[in-house]
């Protein structure tokens, strides 16, 4: 074993390195080039200080590798007038400017205190500051001194991917309505307090004696008191109330406002007239529980989608036009058909039309989802947001914008969303029943008292109404809705809405089915290595060789070099030279060996088309191998290298536990019929149920068909999947998923693969467990109070025993109960620290 | 104990007042974000000054002059 270095942990991410990769003297050791240039960056600025916070505070939490990713859409006009906002400037020829980003991979507080040093890293940003809780940073900055896509490009190097923040857009609304609610809240909160000091005060009196004066003086300010909240912070639930009768929809702030306004209204009456008994201490508090429930509901993450954003995430907005003069850079919305337009190898179509010169590959993975770039000639037609791969294209435009066929699809996003609608929550059911039990039994008691007396047939009657009130419910099932999406989203599942709990319980009850994307979800979405024919020792002279390129090509290479281990002798990286041809193959040398890996026609052609290399050339792996990669060496071939997109080894564990959920899985793919049908035989999958070569729209239209006769939940991350993401009744996008998948979305996970679909599942029929436990807690206080009070044994002291009892009741099986427990898979790639 | 006339009413004034600081406070924002600055005051700045790379090259070179 020679010079093994002293620590083989990666000085950014904590990851091992492997020891091929160790440059032997230095003091840090990285494991890709991501986290080198991250600790580079921060090293740089001099923040190093960073790494010793992130022990303090957070220890034995990661930070993620950072990405080469630039973020040039960002730039747009377009999109800094949807999610930017301007400042007045201060100095002249200043533009300063806000917005919101959403960053994935904080995880601590020493990220707050590295993003706060924003301004530092990158001259022109003015300030940065944190929202830790939702993971938002607020970023102002002078345009004219720095692009936005420079600072997103920083953000992304420090291993903080930014995403436009969605809610930025209505976001000046949404916080004054959270502001609102919760100054509401508060305010109750006073009054309630209040209002039971003073109710102590009368109790007391009410054993032993106390001066009429002063009984009617508590009774006046009282009833002030409690007018006031009913009429202010209470005045939201009354105009719930009325806005459901109107539009004759179930909804629980019916039966509570009925109790509310009547048990005011008769305590007026009480205090008016001198005598009876007043429930003020029980409605106020019943209006303060009431309005921290809705506080809390109100607060949930809301994402929508627009057609247009979804479309500047995935098209480009600038062209070249080629014209009688030359080149012209234009923006994509003054495009004509019939125009010209140059595409340059490595960018994006812009525009749907037909290629006039030139021939390439084009990689269409995010329209069909395929792995396999196509190659393309002159005649053959193009769809915007496809990848130029190899050679410059003209393409002759047929359609741009929304008239795409990616602005269909997007169109069709939008359409789904807005056609799913509304569900109606189990709770808001249940209002219907308990406004009619509520009311009838107030009637019962009005009538069998009556003869009696009227008023105290009346007393009891409100005292049912108040008591019954179903401040539990509805206390209670918003909490245990948000409790259990906080739990989820740590659980890294982001779900959007107390609606898609529901839904993804219902599916499973009703024997629902499960459509599951294949690139990505059931298969790992990276090209692995799966056999190697020849020499061994050259994977590691070729891993060197591709270590610095971001090809998927490459990364199989150099996965499959780390998990050879061949050796423990570190290598020089300093000593390679490589020149990437794009697209084909990479041409170098490693200290003095000339190496060359490309695909197999590409090495040849370099080698000049030598034929006898003493490698029998085998036939393809069988209908997963994606290609086959050579290794030539020193002027010859000594290795082959098969590569295919592998399946998950939890996938088959899974789709057996989505069975025995009661869920029937089927797969919906782009890609070939031969792929997915062995693909789907080694998951145990019938083949009726594996749909192959689906053109996006032919998924959206499979997922509409089901959708007819029985639930249907799809799971997938492409831009090719968004449409019947958006159609289906739950749409899961997972990891790595394109934008618009995740705007399409109902939920986002955060892990691979498709286990922690089965914990979602798992965890959503937990959840409406406990709403139902929730709610026939609350019905059984209901029906002992009730039976109190036809008795006409109920005064309001013990009312208000009774009724926090109830709720505190319903409120420890919501917080007591499980919902979503953290799933143990391996591709957990952030976690939630201490911040939260 | 004729003073409770005088003395409640005071005292709901004083609740007022408390209750016209609050909505104030969550109408100007104070109340947004309640999680970040429980770990920006642990996270406190010795004051170093940060350089920069543009920024340190440039002072080497001025300094070579």
């Amino acid at each position: 074993m020679d010079d093994v270095p002293r620590s083989t942990v990666c000085a950014h991410c904590g990851l091992c390195v492997p020891a091929w990769m160790v440059t032997p003297g230095g003091s840090e050791q990285f494991c890709c080039a991501g986290c080198r240039a991250a600790y580079e960056l921060i090293r740089g600025c001099g923040l190093d200080r960073y790494y010793a916070l992130r022990d303090e505070l957070a220890p034995g939490s990661k930070s993620i590798a950072g990405s080469n990713r630039q973020f040039a859409e960002f730039d747009d006009p377009a999109f800094m007038k949807l999610h930017c906002r301007v400042c007045d400037a201060p100095a002249a020829g200043a533009c300063v400017r806000t917005v919101d980003l959403l960053l994935e991979g904080v995880h601590c507080g020493a990220c707050m205190w590295l993003l706060e040093k924003l301004p530092q890293l990158v001259p022109g940003v003015t300030s940065a500051r944190l929202h830790a809780g939702r993971n938002v940073l607020t970023v102002t900055w002078d345009d004219a001194a720095v692009r936005l896509s420079r600072i997103c490009a920083t953000l992304a190097k420090l291993g903080y991917t930014p995403h436009a923040a969605r809610a930025s857009r209505d976001g000046r609304a949404a916080s004054e309505q959270d502001r609102a609610m919760l100054a509401r809240v508060g305010v109750a909160g006073a009054l309630a307090g209040n209002v039971m000091l003073i109710f102590l005060a009368l109790y007391a009196g009410a054993f032993d004696s106390m001066d009429p004066g002063h009984v009617r003086l508590f009774r006046i300010i009282s009833t002030a008191l409690s007018v006031l909240c009913l009429l202010w912070p209470g005045r939201v639930l009354i105009d719930g109330a009325i806005a459901a009768i109107r539009t004759r929809t179930p909804h629980l702030d019916v039966p509570i406002s009925l109790g509310l306004v009547l048990g005011t209204a008769w305590g007026v009456y009480n205090t008016v007239r001198g005598t009876g008994e007043l429930y003020y201490d029980s409605i106020s508090v019943l209006i303060f529980f009431l309005l921290i429930g809705r506080y809390i509901q109100q607060k949930q993450q809301r994402w929508a989608s627009s057609s247009v954003e979804l479309l500047f995430s995935l098209t480009p907005q600038g062209a070249t036009v080629i014209t009688e003069q030359g080149e012209q850079e234009v923006s994509v919305e003054s495009l004509l058909p019939g125009q010209t337009v140059l595409v340059r190898s490595g960018q994006s179509v812009p525009v749907d039309g037909v290629v006039v010169k030139g021939s390439s590959t084009l990689d269409r993975s995010l329209l069909t989802g395929e792995s396999q770039p196509v190659s393309i000639e002159p005649g053959q037609e193009v769809f915007a947001g496809t990848v130029n791969v190899a050679a410059p294209l003209h393409v002759l435009v047929s359609s741009t914008g929304e008239q795409t066929r990616v602005g269909r699809l997007m169109r069709m996003v939008e359409e789904g969303s807005r056609r799913k609608g509304r569900m109606l929550l189990l709770a808001d059911r249940a209002a219907t029943w308990f406004l009619v039990a509520i009311v009838g039994l107030a009637v019962a008691t009005l009538v069998i008292w009556w003869r009696v007396s009227p008023s105290v047939a009346i007393e009891n009657a409100v005292a049912l109404l108040v008591v019954t009130c179903p401040c539990g419910l509805g206390l209670a099932t918003p909490m245990v809705m948000t409790i259990a999406m906080g739990r989820a989203a740590r659980a890294g599942m982001l779900i959007k809405d107390a609606q898609t709990v529901e839904r993804l319980a219902d599916a499973a009850r009703s024997r629902g089915v499960i459509a599951l994307d294949k690139t990505g979800t059931l298969t790992d979405g990276r090209a692995t290595v799966v056999s190697i024919e020849g020499e061994m020792h050259t994977l590691r002279l070729a891993a060197c060789l591709v270590a610095s390129s971001n090809h998927r090509v490459a990364r199989a290479i150099v996965d499959a070099a780390k998990r050879a281990e061949l050796t423990t002798q570190p290598l020089d990286l300093t000593r390679v030279r490589a020149r990437e041809i794009s697209g084909r193959g990479v041409i170098g040398t490693v200290g003095a060996t000339n190496v060359i890996v490309g695909s197999e026609a590409f090495v040849r052609s370099r080698l000049g088309a030598s034929e006898a290399d003493g490698l029998a050339k085998g036939p393809g792996q069988g209908p997963q191998a994606l290609s086959r990669v050579a290794i030539a060496v020193d002027g010859k071939i000594r290795t082959v290298l098969s590569l295919a997109d592998q399946v998950r080894g939890d996938a088959r564990e899974a789709i057996a536990s989505l069975r025995s959920a009661g869920l029937e899985p089927i797969v919906l793919s782009g890609d070939e019929q031969a792929v997915v049908q062995s693909i789907g035989r080694s998951l145990g999958i019938a083949d009726e149920a594996l749909h192959a070569g689906l053109s996006p729209e032919e998924k959206l239209a499979e997922i509409e068909s089901i959708k007819a006769r029985r639930a249907v939940i799809m799971v997938g991350d492409g831009v090719n999947d968004a449409p019947a993401l958006a159609a289906a009744s739950v749409g899961i996008a997972v990891r790595g998923g394109a934008e618009a998948s995740l705007e399409a979305a109902d939920v986002y996970l955060r892990s691979e693969g498709v286990r922690p679909v089965v914990e979602l599942i798992a965890g959503s029929r937990r959840v409406m467990r406990a709403i139902w436990l929730t709610i026939f807690t609350s019905v059984a206080y209901n029906v002992v109070a009730a039976t109190l009070c036809m008795a006409g044994l109920v005064n309001p002291l013990l009312a208000a025993i009774i009724m926090p009892a109830s709720s505190f009741t319903v409120l420890a099986v919501a917080l007591l109960h499980p919902s979503f427990r953290p799933t143990t898979s391996r591709g957990v790639a952030s976690t939630d620290g201490g911040v939260s | 104990m004729s003073v409770l006339y005088i003395v409640v009413p005071l005292a709901l004034v004083i609740v007022a007042v408390f209750v016209a600081f609050f909505v104030w406070s969550v109408r100007s924002g104070q109340m947004d974000d309640l999680d970040s600055p429980a770990t920006r005051v642990m996270l406190d700045d010795d004051g170093t000054p940060i350089t920069r790379p543009a920024d340190r090259a440039a002072k080497a070179d001025a300094a070579r002059r």
